[in-house]
């Protein structure tokens, strides 16, 4: 009783001061580095100031580091969940505590998930304690094609969410955008054309003082806001975008902010290639696809990588209609950059549940015909390969010198669905693991009412 | 307006559904009509099959045992014995197993395969009748597309054998279910699996009364729901038989025990009032269906006899799953009630193994000790008697159907997968042979025909 009160206690506290980071070393464990390679036996990970200092065999620890004994345990980076929209609801189902999507709204490209993020939604908490420690997260197009600009934030008990706001746009360009646009593709793209040309014109104006770098407002951050999203006196003769989404495109056509464009059958995905002829300096992500595996050649020589969740395997929709769950290691073998991601929801696409997926992805090497992706493979497109698409290669997602310190030790294989993590630590600070489900769970471990209601088990 | 007054004429539809049975006609001497209850017979037959025996394997027999390096043997569409090395396996193609696990073929008590089949396009939405509150004169059979690729992938991926089609849950009463064999087929009586009780779909909570509410309709309140309930059959009870009526027929079939009731409820206080509500009215609870508060109500529903069709981990995507928690099956497990791994879903459908696994682990980190080969009963012989059909099929005994899956490791692993599927003893898939991978009408021709999907 009295440790749960002090456990709320460090939680109130964590609320107004995060913890400090811990010096850590954790000793022959089995380590996944989360780079690709497969995880090595025996070996160390020390983390220092918030920040890994080493991983692998023969790793020495430093004085004055607290020494965890890993034997039997597994350790890796924390996990990335890309495209994920962790912090934007409670209950899905509950439309007034759902901010996924926005379909009245007059925006589309302005719209920037950032400020509505909430650490303290429950599906952070159950996200954290599947081992995720950091996400990107985007709105779903519904009021435009746009579903406007994510953000890429850690999962930590804190109050402070967001690492990179307006990490990237994200526009839709296959059925169901199609059908905000007007009802069809032609319409997508000539909306998604309209818009990038008229960005690209905002963004050139000679007559708006603001378009020079000195005029940018600092935000801490390497994507400024424009300040014509704070005020400005430009009027345009053009004609379909409000300024507020005009100017929020401007990055986009000068490829400064990826654009992440969700579309899934072949076709879709060529035309989504073909569109950096007109816009040259798109830095294009592709969500979905569950078609790649047949334009899997196209996607490597463009290179621009794919985010995807790979247990699609059924025609869906007739974009879908070759999906199949070799789709992932099919783009791998031909040199596309894929993440697992799109796990979006608190059913079975939960992101908690990304380890199994990247587990059914080992599965298939053992499934005649199918391609699947090695262990390391696997783990690596839920932790380094996500964090590299979302700007955070060599800082998420993997266990290396002067990473974060996003450390998760799992009591078995962590993509096998036995196993759980048992300890969180983002930028080296361990993480609480009490949230609703736990706390219920402990409630009815037993259905004794004999003496007091079960309100008072606590 | 136009809904509005489409609305005001359903409303009238349905009064005069539920008020007009008791008999204006009341006089007539004429004998009641006599009921084909089986007017869409199953016309599915076994596959022809060779006697196997499948040796060296770890068998999870589907009851709650375990044999190391056992032996199955299959012939004429039936188990035949399921022992140690020691069975002999004369007359029958050898398997070696070594190394790989047997276990009964996977059942899922709730699917909409078929129903919204894939593509799911608005054209294949035939899962609700959503234009009355109780429906129970429809039956899912009616709705179910055989060409659905769901179907293929279920048994492909997750050894599935056979599944139970339910309507969907915007009524009260849905109407009723049809349990199928997992085997593609150009028509449902062909799925259809022989002796296979009906059971009817029933739904608490949100669902009806959102969907009626905002129609507004009744019921639009959880108390609507049990009104609409409880009057719904008490006018069944009342109805003399002697004008056929299809939804007192269904209903009047449950309070006879002759179809089995599976009710959609997440909250425990409302699977409570709905026992009660059965014993009011006379019938029982075979399953309730999501039941993410069980573990509330271990208790209630060990002594009621009734199942929990479950996810492993599915939780607050609406409100009345808010208090979803993975430990669910294992508390229900602890306390002694019945455990079935369910997924109402295209996707979960395909590894119902790994969700039972994950919710068994969940139960052993707090605790709660579960054997593998008890986790491997909450996906084969517990949805089998939730839906009437143990007899016959759910494990590996003699006599049964020969509904058998041969995984490349552990089905509790994330790593393995059916290599062999039987029904009725016929091999009808093989990861090794392309041809023992069924393409449905739908896919034929198309990108990706054919395919390992």
């Amino acid at each position: 009783m009295s440790a749960r009160l002090l456990i709320g206690a460090a939680l109130a506290a964590l609320a107004i001061a995060p913890a400090a980071a811990q010096d850590i070393a954790i000793t022959n464990a089995t380590v996944a580095t989360g780079d690709g390679s497969e995880p090595i036996r025996g070996a160390t990970v020390v983390v220092r100031g918030g920040k890994v200092v080493a991983a692998g065999p023969g790793v020495s620890v430093p004085a004055g580091v607290q020494v965890v004994d890993g034997s039997g345990k597994w350790v890796t980076p924390g996990l990335f969940a890309a495209m994920s929209t962790l912090g934007l609801s409670d209950a899905d189902g509950v439309e007034e505590s759902n901010d996924q999507a926005s379909r009245g709204s007059p925006f589309g490209a302005a719209l920037d998930v950032a400020p509505a993020l909430n650490p303290s939604s429950q599906h952070v908490s159950v996200a954290r304690g599947g081992g995720i420690t950091r996400a990107s997260v985007f709105s779903r197009p519904a009021s435009s094609i746009f579903g406007g600009q994510g953000a890429i934030v850690d999962l930590g008990a804190d109050p402070r969410m967001v690492v990179r706001p307006r990490a990237f746009q994200l526009a839709g360009l296959g059925e169901s955008a199609a059908r905000i646009a007007g009802g069809s593709r032609v319409s997508a793209h000539a909306v998604l054309r309209n818009a990038l040309r008229e960005a690209r014109q905002y963004g050139a104006d000679p007559r708006i003082a603001a378009t020079r770098r000195s005029g940018e407002v600092a935000t801490g951050d390497d994507m400024p806001v424009d300040p014509r999203l704070i005020d400005s006196p430009a009027e345009r003769e053009d004609v379909l975008l409000t300024r507020f989404d005009a100017a929020a495109l401007v990055p986009v056509v000068k490829g400064a902010q990826p654009l992440y464009v969700d579309v899934e059958r072949a076709a879709d995905i060529r035309a989504v290639l073909e569109l950096t002829r007109e816009f040259p300096q798109l830095k294009l992500v592709i969500v979905g696809a569950s078609e790649g595996w047949l334009v899997a050649r196209e996607l490597a020589a463009a290179g621009v990588p794919v985010i995807a969740n790979p247990m699609n395997d059924l025609p869906t929709s007739f974009e879908q209609l070759a999906a199949t769950q070799s789709n992932v290691g099919r783009m791998v073998r031909a040199g596309v950059k894929v993440a697992i991601g799109g796990l979006t929801g608190t059913t079975g696409d939960q992101p908690k549940n990304l380890t199994q997926y990247a587990g059914n992805m080992v599965a298939l090497g053992k499934v005649p015909g199918a391609s699947g992706l090695s262990w390391g493979e696997a783990f690596a497109a839920i932790s380094s390969v996500p964090a590299e698409i979302s700007g955070q290669g060599g800082r998420a997602g993997v266990l290396k010198a002067g990473a974060a310190g996003d450390l998760v030790i799992w009591d078995g294989d962590p993509l096998e669905v036995t196993s759980a993590a048992t300890r969180v630590f983002i930028d080296g600070v361990e993480q609480p693991r009490d949230n609703h489900q736990r706390a219920l769970a402990d409630r009815y471990r037993d259905l004794d009412t004999s003496a007091l209601p079960k309100a008072y088990a606590r | 307006m136009k809904q509005g007054l489409w609305a005001a004429a359903l409303a009238a539809l349905a009064l005069a559904g539920c008020g007009s049975t008791g008999g204006a006609r009341s006089a007539s001497s004429t004998p009641p009509p006599t009921v084909n209850k089986n007017p869409y017979p199953s016309t599915y037959r076994a596959y022809p099959g060779r006697p196997v025996a499948l040796v060296g394997g770890t068998v999870f027999d589907g009851t709650g045992k375990r044999i190391e390096g056992g032996t199955v043997l299959l012939r004429d569409g039936k188990v035949v014995a399921v022992g140690d090395a020691g069975l002999a396996t004369e007359g029958y193609e050898r398997v070696d197993a070594a190394g790989k696990f047997v276990t009964p073929g996977v059942i899922d008590i709730h699917s909409h395969l078929g129903v919204y089949p894939s593509p799911s396009v608005q054209a294949h939405s035939d899962g609700n009748e959503a234009t009355d509150p109780t429906t129970p004169e429809v039956w899912a059979e009616h709705s179910v597309w055989p060409q659905d690729p769901g179907f293929t992938r279920a048994m492909a991926h997750g050894g599935v054998t056979s599944l139970m089609i339910l309507p969907g849950s915007a009524n009260l009463m849905g109407g009723r279910s049809v349990t199928l064999k997992n085997v593609p087929a150009r028509t449902v009586q062909g799925m259809k699996f022989p002796g296979a009780p009906y059971g009817m779909k029933m739904a608490c909570g949100e669902n009806p009364k959102r969907v009626y509410g905002s129609k507004g309709r009744m019921p639009s309140t959880r108390m609507g729901n049990f009104a609409v309930n409880r009057q719904t059959w008490l006018d069944a009870k009342a109805d003399d038989g002697k004008k056929r009526n299809l939804a007192n027929e269904t209903l009047k079939g449950v309070m006879a025990g002759e179809i089995l009731l599976h009710n959609h409820c997440y909250r425990a206080d409302e699977m409570a009032q709905v026992i009660d509500m059965s014993k009011e009215m006379g019938y029982k609870v075979a399953s309730f269906q999501h039941a993410v508060e069980s573990y509330k109500i271990g208790d209630l529903l060990r002594e009621g006899g009734i199942c929990s069709a479950v996810w492993a981990d599915w939780y607050g995507f609406k409100m009345e799953s808010y208090d979803g928690i993975p430990e669910n099956a294992a508390l229900l497990f602890k306390e002694g009630a019945c455990v079935v791994i369910h997924s109402d879903d295209e996707n979960g459908i395909q590894r119902l193994n790994q969700e039972a696994s994950k919710a068994a682990a969940a139960g052993r980190r707090m605790g709660i000790a579960i054997a593998d080969e008890a986790v491997i009963r909450w996906i084969t012989l517990n949805p089998a008697k939730a839906m009437g059909i143990d007899a016959m099929t759910g494990s590996l005994e003699p006599g049964k159907m020969a509904d058998v899956v041969l995984w490349n490791g552990n089905p509790l692993s994330v790593y393995s997968r059916p290599e062999r599927v039987w029904v009725d003893g016929a091999l009808l898939y093989d990861s090794a042979d392309p041809l023992l991978r069924p393409v449905t009408d739908f896919e034929l021709g198309q990108p990706g025909a054919g395919d390992v999907k």
